[in-house]
């Protein structure tokens, strides 16, 4: 599919989303206003380390948060439609056939007892009336269409027959059976193997460019996002630091967060004798401090000595056209004039 | 190596570090929970009543007030307060059979039931954590015998089994005393094995074998003081089954002999009187009930309290 | 394959391992009888220098982590020798398997699981000078301090418990228990792989520093082929239970020799989106160590592979180029 921007409503509109945890040590803003919006047929990439709240943010979107979580606020708009103000029956309508989701351990998402066909076949009866054997039909085709070989023997297969790469095959035609129009993909390929993640990661490709359901891309692997993502949305400690097309963002990283994560992967073949840090631990999201969450880790706040950093918390502003930034090197406010407008125009011309 | 001598700090200016530790912040989950909260206020106020027992009862439990008092055998409570007339004896509870003070007899049977809880459980705990650490470390053909005994054992129905050791070993509180731990020795052997089989693969383990720690002192150091979370939950759960236990074994005259003063023997000496005088089953029953009620509810909580799904959902 | 002729002339290797086998017998039946091994190493030779990094990468089930655990005795081998500074690691007995523990230490994959949580972390860290009776308290103490400086964390970490650190805090606290004896060599087991990427780099920055420092060997196993190809110097790719490849760092990486360690450099996901990437995608899945392939393991996925050849006849590790080893038939096409 093309990268090109639709001007069209977008399919899923996410606003001021907050999830948090009420546990006994006090409340834990995993997710903490949260926007984003999706276009139909888009790849939209949610990376970042754990316990940035990305995970929180897909279950959040599926109201498959637990207690003691909470979505205490927000918006999730699937063409319009408010998924937060609907009931729990009609939540489970919307599961599985507007919005699906794979997850990090397909082996464990598959119900040990059944045969892979019939876990396919149960979907399709869940979700429409359709014959047995037309269902049964159809599961065989998806098992192909996502390159199982064999695919009428191997329907017949317990999950525990089926290696990782394969469950994870099998999991993605579950989750696209019913055509849905967005898809969730949880670090699909973290638990896989080099060589299995490279053949998923060429099935979702194909996919990309054959269906009509958009993706929405949980990783922590900046290189899943590079294969896959049109757009992508960096998150840190609850928030959404840096969004923007994934070319954009990757050739001009903005925010000192992204920066300091690209450096800080060693890249094959891109030998160098140190690697860059970033110093510090994610903080705690149990009592924030004021001002930006990446402050205390931030070396660009030093070098520019900023103090607004430590007061205030910067807004999420459009810098280029599409690329939003979180950041006071970039944002304006009474008294303070972001340094790097300046730097960031020139890198520009060039 | 590079020498470093900035101010030391010494062993002895560290020692205030344990209320950071895992049992301490347990502990610290438990008390804010309202089951294990009421749970431990029973259990607290249990331990006191059996503690001042002497104080608190009016008479001997065992005496018998036959011509001491006038007053009928199975005669109701009376109290001077709720307007029992005041020229009668008072008895809160009402007096039993061979005319005891019903009221004495239930706070002397709460030193007998705590014992007994106490006792059986600990004897089980002690043979059952070396019998599973025994089985579970060195695995193999050990493992199996062992483990084959415990599943004889928990084969049979636990009260038959209680009552056929008591046969072998004749009647007695004591020896119902050793039924009951007999009894309960495999469940905490097999919770114990499974402790260990799974504390034995993880890394801290391997890494004191890297280190050249010898297979004891894994075993002791390492393994069994991880188990003891999980032993705890299961020993506050069992210490109020094992009461049970006991008060069934003396409600059939297996257990505790009179004219001991313990409420499952209460119960079962006046087992017929249920319709003609209901205080004298009533008050046992209710004492028994509540004290495992505690038991179960501070089990409950320590359950709770260390259920790492809170700890896992900060991280993630 | 002479195991031997693999040592380089002129330098003499740290530890070297022999011709290193580790079968798990497959129980069946009534009588619980072995019906069959599972080939997690099979036939493993190689040897690490003093000071250097060996990258041991390979996927889940190659045995690399296997390997690892026999050369500090974790595991016991089925056969094989490895020789520490000349002495049999596993013809030791128990006195000297202890002495050699003090010069072989290992540092673990996850964070969590590698730290009793009953204690604080200075006692962790101090056990291995209480077993092997080293010190009174006070200076045990003192050395507890000095090795947690050494890994980036400060005095007062000694009296935390693990569940008050994060994960890569964890993990600098493994490296210390690993460094309290001064051992000579120490095994990173995926040490960075449960780390998020920012804390990943901290680690690998400290691991190289400790390294020049106190002139440590290591032994650095992985799955990720960037960050092996980042602190090893030589390296040596796995597949079912067998060395495919074993090479200088640039030579591997910029020739690799062997077709699956290709395949697994194009695997790597690339680092831009506007890269174009050649991938060789391998077709099917790991084959069982239980029932491992005839002839060369790895030809049933093999995109070069010759039937008739490949099937039959079990390749050997060759030296074809200057200490780059290739257990390929058809290594030379690539060369």
């Amino acid at each position: 599919m093309s990268t090109k921007k639709t001007t069209t409503q977008p399919l899923l509109d996410v606003q001021n989303l907050k999830t948090y945890f009420y546990t006994d040590d006090g409340v834990l803003t995993a997710v903490d206003g949260v926007d984003f919006q999706v276009a139909p047929r888009q790849v939209f990439g949610l990376v970042g380390e754990s316990g940035c709240g990305k995970s929180v943010t897909s279950l959040s979107l599926m109201r498959l948060v637990d207690t003691p979580g909470k979505i205490v606020d927000g918006q999730v708009l699937l063409q319009g439609e408010n998924l937060l103000d609907k009931t729990p029956a009609e939540m489970t309508k919307v599961r599985g056939s507007q919005i699906s989701m794979i997850f990090q351990q397909p082996k464990s998402s598959l119900n040990p007892v059944f045969t892979i066909g019939d876990q396919i076949v149960e979907v399709f009866k869940i979700h429409e009336t359709i014959s047995e054997k037309d269902a049964r039909q159809q599961a065989v085709e998806l098992l192909r269409r996502v390159g199982i070989p064999d695919p009428e023997r191997k329907a017949q297969a317990y999950p525990h027959e089926l290696s990782g790469g394969q469950a994870q095959r099998v999991m993605i035609a579950m989750a696209l059976a019913l055509k849905p129009r967005l898809l969730i993909a949880d670090e699909p390929t973290t638990a896989l193997d080099a060589t299995i993640q490279a053949q998923i990661l060429d099935l979702m490709q194909d996919l990309r460019d054959t269906t009509d359901t958009a993706v929405i891309l949980i990783t922590h692997d900046l290189g899943v996002i590079a294969e896959l993502a049109d757009r992508v949305a960096v998150m840190y400690a609850g928030k959404i630091v840096e969004e923007g097309d994934t070319t954009a963002l990757f050739d001009k990283p903005l925010h000192p967060y992204t920066q300091g994560l690209m450096g800080s992967i060693p890249v094959l073949g891109d030998t160098k004798e140190r690697l860059e840090v970033i110093p510090g631990n994610v903080p705690s999201l149990i009592n924030l401090q004021p001002g930006c969450r990446f402050a205390s880790r931030c070396g660009a706040r030093v070098e520019h000595n900023l103090e607004i950093c430590t007061q205030v918390e910067p807004d999420l502003i459009e810098f280029d056209a599409g690329h939003k930034v979180r950041c006071w090197l970039y944002q304006e406010h009474a008294g303070h004039t972001p340094p790097l407008k300046a730097f960031a125009d020139k890198k520009d011309r060039k | 190596m590079a020498v470093q001598s900035p101010p030391v700090a010494s062993v002895e200016q560290v020692q205030d570090y344990r209320n950071n530790s895992l049992l301490f912040l347990t502990f610290r989950r438990l008390f804010r929970q309202r089951n294990a909260q009421v749970g431990m206020l029973i259990l607290g106020f249990l331990v006191l009543v059996a503690i001042f027992a002497p104080a608190l009862a009016p008479y001997d439990p065992d005496q018998s007030l036959i011509g001491v008092e006038s007053i009928d055998k199975r005669a109701g409570p009376c109290i001077h307060l709720l307007g029992c007339p005041a020229d009668q004896p008072e008895h809160y509870m009402g007096v039993d059979g061979n005319v005891r003070d019903q009221y004495s007899r239930i706070i002397y049977g709460t030193r007998v039931s705590l014992f007994i809880g106490f006792s059986t459980i600990g004897l089980a705990v002690i043979f059952g954590t070396i019998i599973g650490a025994v089985s579970g470390y060195a695995g193999g053909w050990v493992d199996n015998i062992i483990m084959r005994i415990m599943d004889v054992i928990l084969a049979f129905p636990s009260f038959l089994l209680a009552i056929a050791i008591i046969t072998v070993l004749g009647r007695g509180l004591q020896n119902a005393l050793y039924a009951i731990a007999i009894v309960n020795v495999p469940v905490f052997a097999r919770l114990v094995r499974s402790s260990v089989m799974s504390l034995k693969e993880l890394d801290f383990v391997t890494a004191s074998r890297s280190l050249g720690a010898s297979p004891l002192r894994i075993l002791f150091i390492r393994i069994l003081p991880n188990a003891i979370p999980t032993l705890i939950v299961q020993a506050t759960l069992s210490i109020g089954g094992a009461i049970l236990e006991a008060a069934a074994l003396s409600f059939l005259g297996l257990g505790a002999q009179p004219p001991l003063a313990e409420w499952g023997t209460m119960l079962g000496t006046e087992r017929n009187q249920v319709f003609t005088s209901p205080h004298l089953v009533f008050f046992p029953g209710i004492a028994i009930m509540v004290t495992v009620l505690a038991f179960n509810l501070l089990g409950d909580g320590f359950r709770d309290a260390m259920d790492p799904r809170l700890a896992q959902l900060a991280k993630s | 394959m002479s195991a031997k002729s693999q040592t380089s002339p002129g330098r003499s290797p740290l530890i070297e391992v022999r011709n290193l086998k580790k079968y798990y017998p497959v129980r069946g039946g009534l009588l619980r009888r072995k019906v069959a091994d599972v080939k997690a190493v099979d036939d493993v030779s190689f040897a690490i220098y003093p000071g250097e990094t060996l990258g041991l990468v390979g996927e889940s089930g190659c045995g690399k982590t296997t390997v690892s655990k026999t050369m500090l005795r974790l595991e016991e081998a089925t056969a094989g020798h490895i020789f520490f500074e000349g002495e049999d690691v596993l013809a030791a007995d128990a006195a000297g398997m202890k002495n050699l523990r003090r010069n072989m230490q290992i540092v673990f994959q996850d964070p969590y699981s590698s730290l009793d949580p009953r204690l604080p972390v200075g006692e962790s860290i101090a056990e291995a000078l209480v077993v092997h009776g080293i010190g009174d308290p006070q200076e045990r103490f003192e050395r507890v301090l000095a090795v947690l400086r050494k890994v980036g964390l400060e005095d007062y970490h000694a009296t935390r418990y693990p569940h008050q650190f994060s994960g890569g805090q964890r993990q600098r606290i493994g490296i210390a228990r690993a460094l309290i004896l001064d051992p000579k060599f120490i095994v990173l087991d995926e040490p960075v792989s449960a780390l998020d990427v920012s804390i990943q780099a901290q680690v690998l920055n400290l691991l190289s520093d400790l390294q020049q420092e106190l002139g440590l060997t290591y032994l650095f196993v992985a799955h990720n082929l960037a960050v092996v190809e980042h602190i090893s110097h030589r390296v040596a790719v796995m597949y079912l239970g067998r060395v495919a490849e074993i090479a200088p760092r640039k030579a591997l990486f910029k020739k690799p020799l062997h077709p699956y360690t290709q395949a697994l450099m194009s695997a790597v996901p690339k680092k831009h989106p506007a890269e174009k990437k050649e991938r060789i995608l391998l077709t099917g899945d790991v084959p069982s160590p239980l029932n491992p392939p005839t002839g060369c393991r790895f030809h049933p996925r093999c995109p070069v592979a010759r039937m008739g050849h490949c099937d039959v006849e079990e390749p050997q590790l060759r030296q074809l180029e200057p200490e780059h080893w290739v257990a390929c038939h058809y290594a030379e096409d690539f060369i």
